[in-house]
């Protein structure tokens, strides 16, 4: 192990193996920077990252980057593979390229960018983070997402937002279709103001609020009922 | 898991380093799927008669001694690679002809491949051996597809490693499993297509083979599998220009495709297209569930 390597931030994933390059960053303290080169794609970089330090990959990612994420900041310059920041708890995910399935499925907190479109599934069982996608998203987005945000800039495949709870959506293109128990409902100055906020904090001018459209729970699904008995 | 790699080279210096380029692809792939590897190559057509990769389920075959007896009776036949159990012979006549001639004539072997340009080798076991073994880096190719097999639906044996032939220069690789295999099987037999295995990717290939057999044009037949074949799966079909990927409406299984101006690859995960040459500067993308995506060699302007 290179150790001015490391202590100038800069990680060698082919060099330095997986283990150590994410060992460091989840020991290191809040403040401090890194650089990942060399991640060909592999699987679980940046993941498990518990304070306020800044991470930079120069390259794409493979599964599972940057999951469990708390307080820190990941870049990927590249695209990533399925689940990035899978249950990330706080802090900040930006991906510049393109994203895999399941991109912030099960998030609790935090902000998840996407530069371009993220696949099936994204922000499935969302638990109050955020997620802001530049392009579109695919297929049973939102599934079953119980609080947070999914601000989509393009549009959204079928079956948005099937079995949702209490997570917002907001889209600005078109969508396929909207899975079950998932409606379109009013966009109130509440909810303009959220979104206003939420691309600022994406970085995102020049895409006005009144784009886009609001979607939500009908809250049909909520309890049982007795004519839903039987049906399968 | 199973891992599929699949590589269509857009300039002559990637067509030299094919064979390399796909094995190192496999190499990445080996974890999801230790049971068995299987490369299909498409290089160096012949103009005349065909190639057969041959597989025999016994220990060992004079492959040789096999083509001079084949030779006497339908016409020239040559062993141009041989691997021990499996062999590719160019034969003078049809694949038909040579077809039959083996089934009159000889017990334990199957062609499991055969065409003008498609060479295909398997074996059970990790690829690194399989690859090293058949000296597959040292060859060119047009383009070609590759499987890492981790069996779930059935037996591991050499010949229930992918790809499956499904017809003249076609194959087919399969990352997922099919839960209407055995109903969908027994409609395919008595439709007079025939089984090695009991594998559930093999009655997807077969399912291909009988749809293109009754005319259909291979974006037709996978059209028609989205309805009839029930389960997960992301396909590769490579054909005599390029290959296709389809991926079930679901899209549980996983695909990354990417291009460059020297190549197009599909792979189970991005790590396996990472050391391709330009990679990092590619553009790359997940395939859309339930779309048909075809490169051909026939429609890339050289």
């Amino acid at each position: 192990m290179n150790v001015a390597e490391i202590t100038a931030g800069r990680l060698d994933l082919a060099q330095l193996g997986l283990r150590q390059v994410n060992s460091v960053m989840q020991t290191a303290p809040a403040g401090e920077s890194f650089t990942i080169t060399n991640s060909n794609g592999a699987h679980a970089i940046a993941a498990g990252l518990r304070s306020a330090i800044r991470v930079e990959v120069l390259g794409h990612a493979g599964y599972y980057c940057a999951g469990m994420n708390q307080e820190a900041t990941v870049l990927v310059q590249g695209t990533v593979g399925v689940g990035v920041a899978e249950n990330m708890m706080s802090g900040r995910v930006e991906v510049a390229g393109r994203a895999g399935q399941a991109a912030g499925a099960t998030a609790h907190g935090g902000l998840l960018l996407v530069g371009g479109d993220a696949a099936a599934r994204c922000g499935i069982s969302l638990k109050g983070g955020d997620i802001v996608v530049r392009g579109s998203v695919g297929h049973a987005s939102a599934f079953m997402a119980q609080s947070g945000r999914l601000v989509v800039l393009g549009d959204a495949g079928p079956g948005l937002g099937d079995s949702i709870y209490e997570a917002r959506l907001y889209v600005r293109g078109s969508v396929s279709d909207l899975g079950a128990d998932c409606v379109e409902k009013q966009m109130l100055e509440e909810h303009s103001y959220e979104l206003r906020e939420l691309l600022l904090r994406a970085g995102i001018s020049g895409v006005g609020a009144s784009e886009f459209r609001r979607y939500g729970s009908a809250r049909t699904l909520y309890h049982w009922h007795p004519d839903n008995v039987g049906v399968v | 898991m199973c891992g599929i790699a699949g590589l269509f080279a857009k300039t002559v210096e990637i067509e030299q380093q094919l064979g390399r380029l796909i094995a190192e692809m496999m190499e990445q792939l080996a974890d999801r799927g230790p049971d068995s590897a299987g490369l299909a190559l498409y290089r160096e057509p012949v103009s005349i008669g065909a190639k057969l990769s041959l597989l025999c389920s016994t220990d060992h075959v004079e492959w040789t001694e096999l083509s001079r007896r084949m030779a006497a009776d339908i016409g020239d036949a040559e062993v141009i690679v041989d691997h021990g159990q499996h062999a590719i012979l160019r034969v003078a006549t049809d694949a038909d002809v040579a077809r039959t001639w083996l089934s009159e004539h000889v017990v334990d072997i199957a062609v499991v491949g055969s065409g003008q340009s498609i060479e295909l080798h398997k074996r059970v076991g990790r690829p690194e051996a399989m690859l090293a073994d058949c000296g597959i880096r040292n060859l060119g190719a047009t383009h070609g597809l590759g499987h890492t097999r981790m069996a779930t639906e059935s037996r591991v044996t050499t010949a229930g490693s992918h790809p499956f032939s499904t017809g003249e220069d076609l194959c087919l690789v399969h990352n997922g499993s099919l839960s209407n295999h055995n109903r969908l099987r027994r409609e395919l037999q008595r439709e007079g297509v025939s089984f090695a295995t009991e594998n559930d990717s093999e009655v997807a290939a077969g399912y291909l083979t009988w749809k293109l057999r009754d005319g259909a044009t291979l974006d037709q037949a996978l059209e028609s599998a989205l309805e009839d074949l029930d389960g997960f799966y992301t396909f590769a079909v490579g054909t005599r220009d390029g290959f296709a990927v389809l991926r079930d409406p679901i899209a549980c299984k996983p695909a990354v495709m990417a291009e460059t101006d020297g190549w197009v690859a599909i792979a189970s995960e991005y790590r396996a297209i990472a050391q391709l040459p330009g990679a990092s500067d590619a553009e790359v993308w997940e395939p859309e569930p339930a779309r048909i995506y075809s490169w051909s060699h026939a429609a890339v302007p050289q």
